[in-house]
């Protein structure tokens, strides 16, 4: 057996080879993305591999490995699994031959998500077995028994990760590649009456799958994932419930306050029903530790109805517990202190009460890197459209960070491809206002195209700027149909922005590199005058893939200290020393972009004495 | 041996490294590790941080507040940050040199980190400032941050690993036209305190 400091996400990924996993396709979001970046890497010969455009292609190209008896993993986000459903849920009808593990990352925070949504809900709503692994190890192994079950049982089953399992780094045992599990694949056996849904067949589904659940219920209660810890609490008549990140919070909680009887629920869906009676039993007070939705607090209310048990079950439902957002060892030892009545002690250096005279920290929102062409892009826009009714429709990736000032150039802001919907919404009941809908190249890929078809049959009139950077910058620079490389590490034919855009039948469409700023304002301004669906790629690689060892200076007898290259365009690397603008010359990357906006001409390269 | 290690700064400064480096020496020395950090959004000039977890019985790779041995600060501000999670008796390596964010930019702000190490001298007593300013200059390359702080903690005494299991991990992780300079700027750190800057 071998050990390895693994990332969650690595570890889940080690786990899924090590159970043999034939196929793996996903589409890159934070935090899942590691996951399948670590199988694309450490994959053996016969394990394939792909990003797909998006979650919903992603689970069907799954579906159709599954089909053929291949044990296939899918990898997304928790709103990829929004994209993702409708395959999903028709899919749970069917089932699968081959194992399909479902890796979905949850993030409670959120960190870097739009929503705190709870896959261990959505897989109640889909039917689904649901794993719910507390620790990194826990995770590796996990996986490989997820692909059991789910074989078995011939159903797709969730692998529902958090941020802190899935960023989590630990040393892991691992199995060698001679204990591997080897799948052989049997192949697409054609039988209709399996595989084409339909509502006969779906009729005789549902009442197979709700056979099924209530079997796993017990078959969870006994799988050894799910147990009972300190039957001999100092606390008799207290208990914890909790799975998850959280668990760990909950055991470092109880190596300060003492033992109390604890639940750890790896399996929120199907419930270990028996187990928890088990648990229940003999108890006054139950206090659950979890985070985002109360799922396993909500079943144990269930269970103390059904079973008629006088057991209080408090957590974010009773107010026990904070309803959004993380937990943290501070909160889990704090709800679990008052719960038991204890006091904590507070052995910190600077106490409590001494942190208000903390001085007044620098407030770190997100921005665009200096030197992104993002900013540039959004500032050409800003500019030609200045004075005019405008909306700017945002979209989901790093060009979310425009909305921050002093660009403030992001209006809305939704889900994947959701701008281009919206701009035309708010045309139609605003025909004055110059609509724009900003998506970057993976998310047109993804989510955008459906939009500008819609935009183009049902006669709108918008102007669709796509940010092209040449990859997938802010899940970590994933590759896309855009940049011609795939993750078997293929160069492939680039399908073409433009080429589609024309396809759809686009009449102005133009490239231009934003970082030329009196073109690129001229380019939005002439689009903007055109009538119907118009389309602007401002294209320039994001800084982190092209490095660039150039860097600007200020000319300190030049510069008048107006400060607009600050006010205007928020770059990091626009500072101020001893009163005077300076560039920080550790992150400039020469874009030239403030250059090109000085009215005293004061910033430039080498030369610039 | 367990040590609880918190690092920090801003998103970009290099402490996932410092982190992997520190968790690497560990591993070598047959301790157990576990570890968190900030990865995503906030990675683009956000407050980042690793948070380490050195020894047995550890369930969480999340450290407590007031738990921390060390706060390893990339940027003054950001350390007075993470200062709640430090113990009584803790120890904190900073560097001197503050990141403006863009906020502070736009506002106008003088900010230059100084009343930021202030407060930590005066709540903290076992307090190290790296001049990195100084040393960068000194050593001929900006890319050296993360491996005089990794130095100064090490000299300290609070991770309970030797310069030597530094020095270890840096030849088995590191590219090797990065080890010279590496290794001065570990031996510029050891000098700083030796000389009870």
């Amino acid at each position: 057996m071998g050990q390895e400091f693994l990332m969650g996400n690595e570890a889940i990924a080690m786990g899924a080879i090590a159970a043999g996993v034939n196929l793996v396709a996903g589409y890159p979001g934070t935090p899942s993305t590691e996951v399948l970046e670590t199988v694309a890497k450490r994959r053996p010969d016969n394990t394939y591999v792909e990003w797909s455009i998006n979650e919903k292609v992603a689970m069907e190209v799954g579906a159709g490995a599954a089909y053929t008896g291949a044990r296939v993993m899918v990898t997304m986000k928790q709103v990829g699994l929004n994209v993702a459903t409708d395959p999903l849920m028709s899919l749970e009808y069917i089932g699968v031959k081959g194992g399909m593990v479902i890796l979905v990352a949850d993030d409670p925070g959120p960190i870097s998500s739009q929503t705190e949504q709870d896959t261990r809900h959505f897989s109640r709503f889909s039917k689904l077995p649901c794993f719910d692994p507390s620790t990194v190890q826990e995770a590796y192994e996990m996986v490989q028994e997820a692909f059991e079950y789910s074989e078995k049982y011939r159903t797709p089953v969730f692998f529902r990760s958090t941020t802190r399992v899935s960023h989590g780094y630990a040393v892991v045992d691992l199995k060698e590649p001679n204990d591997y599990h080897v799948n052989s694949i049997e192949g697409f056996v054609k039988d209709t009456k399996r595989w084409v849904i339909f509502p006969k067949l779906s009729y005789q589904a549902h009442m197979d799958i709700e056979k099924r659940n209530k079997e796993l219920a017990g078959v969870f209660s006994a799988y050894s994932r799910n147990y009972i810890l300190n039957d001999d609490s100092k606390f008799p008549a207290k208990g914890i419930a909790t799975g998850g990140f959280s668990f760990t919070y909950a055991c470092e909680a109880l190596r300060e306050l003492g033992s109390v009887k604890l639940l750890k629920v790896s399996t929120p869906h199907p419930f270990p029903e028996e187990l928890a009676v088990k648990f229940l039993a003999g108890l006054d007070e139950v206090l659950c530790i979890e985070e985002l939705d109360p799922v396993i607090e909500r079943e144990l209310i269930y269970i103390c109805g059904k079973y008629q048990l006088p057991v209080k079950i408090y957590g974010k439902m009773s107010g026990h517990v904070h309803t959004a957002g993380e937990n943290s060892i501070d909160s889990v030892k704090g709800n679990i202190a008052s719960f038991l009545g204890l006091t904590i002690t507070d052995s910190a250096a600077v106490a409590g009460n001494e942190l208000a005279e903390m001085p007044v920290l620098p407030v770190r929102p997100p921005v665009l890197c200096a030197g992104c062409p993002h900013r540039a892009s959004f500032y050409a826009v800003k500019q030609a459209m200045k004075g005019k009714k405008t909306i700017f429709c945002g979209d989901i990736g790093c060009y979310t960070m425009g909305n921050a000032m002093p660009l403030d150039m992001v209006d809305t802001c939704l889900c994947m491809g959701a701008g281009l919907g919206i701009a035309q919404g708010v045309r139609h009941m605003e025909p004055d206002t110059a609509c724009f809908a900003f998506v970057g190249d993976s998310t047109f890929f993804a989510a955008a195209i459906p939009g500008v078809i819609n935009a183009v049959y049902n006669q709108a009139n918008m102007t669709l700027v796509v940010l092209d950077n040449s990859t997938t910058a802010m899940t970590g620079h994933q590759p896309h149909p855009g940049t011609g490389q795939t993750m078997m590490g293929d160069v492939v034919d680039k399908v073409s922005i433009e080429g589609i855009l024309k396809g759809i039948g686009l009449k102005f469409v133009e490239t231009v590199d934003p970082l030329q700023y009196d073109k690129a304002v001229s380019t939005v301004t002439r689009a903007a005058e055109q009538p119907g669906v118009k389309a602007i790629i401002f294209k320039s690689p994001c800084i982190a893939i092209v490095k660039s060892d150039k860097c600007l200076s200020v000319n300190q007898d030049k510069c008048i200290n107006c400060r607009k290259c600050i006010r205007e365009i928020g770059c990091p690397a626009l500072i101020i020393r001893d009163d005077r603008v300076v560039i920080d010359d550790s992150l400039c990357t020469g874009c030239g972009l403030c250059s090109q906006i000085c009215p005293a001409l004061a910033i430039g390269g080498e030369d610039n004495e | 041996m367990n040590k609880n290690i918190v690092l920090c700064g801003v998103g970009g400064q290099g402490t996932v490294l410092a982190s992997k480096l520190i968790s690497g020496a560990a591993m070598n020395r047959g301790i157990p590790v576990k570890s968190a950090e900030t990865i995503g959004m906030a990675q683009r000039g956000g407050s980042v941080f690793s948070h380490l977890r050195l020894g047995d019985n550890v369930d969480c790779p999340m450290i407590a507040k007031g738990a921390a041995d060390i706060i390893i600060g990339f940027e003054p501000g950001e350390a007075v940050r993470m200062l709640p999670y430090l113990k009584r008796g803790g120890q904190v390596i900073v560097s001197s040199k503050p990141v403006m964010p863009v906020t502070a930019a736009l506002a106008g702000s003088n900010y230059n980190g100084s009343e930021m190490l202030d407060y930590i001298k005066a709540k903290v007593d076992n307090v190290i400032v790296i001049d990195t300013p100084k040393a960068c200059s000194d050593l001929g390359s900006t890319k050296v941050l993360n491996l005089l702080l990794l130095g100064a903690a090490v000299e300290s005494g609070a991770l309970g690993l030797c310069s030597e299991d530094i020095r270890q991990v840096i030849v088995s992780r590191i590219p090797s036209r990065f080890h010279e300079l590496n290794f001065r700027a570990l031996e510029y750190a050891k000098n700083v305190i030796d000389k009870g800057v």
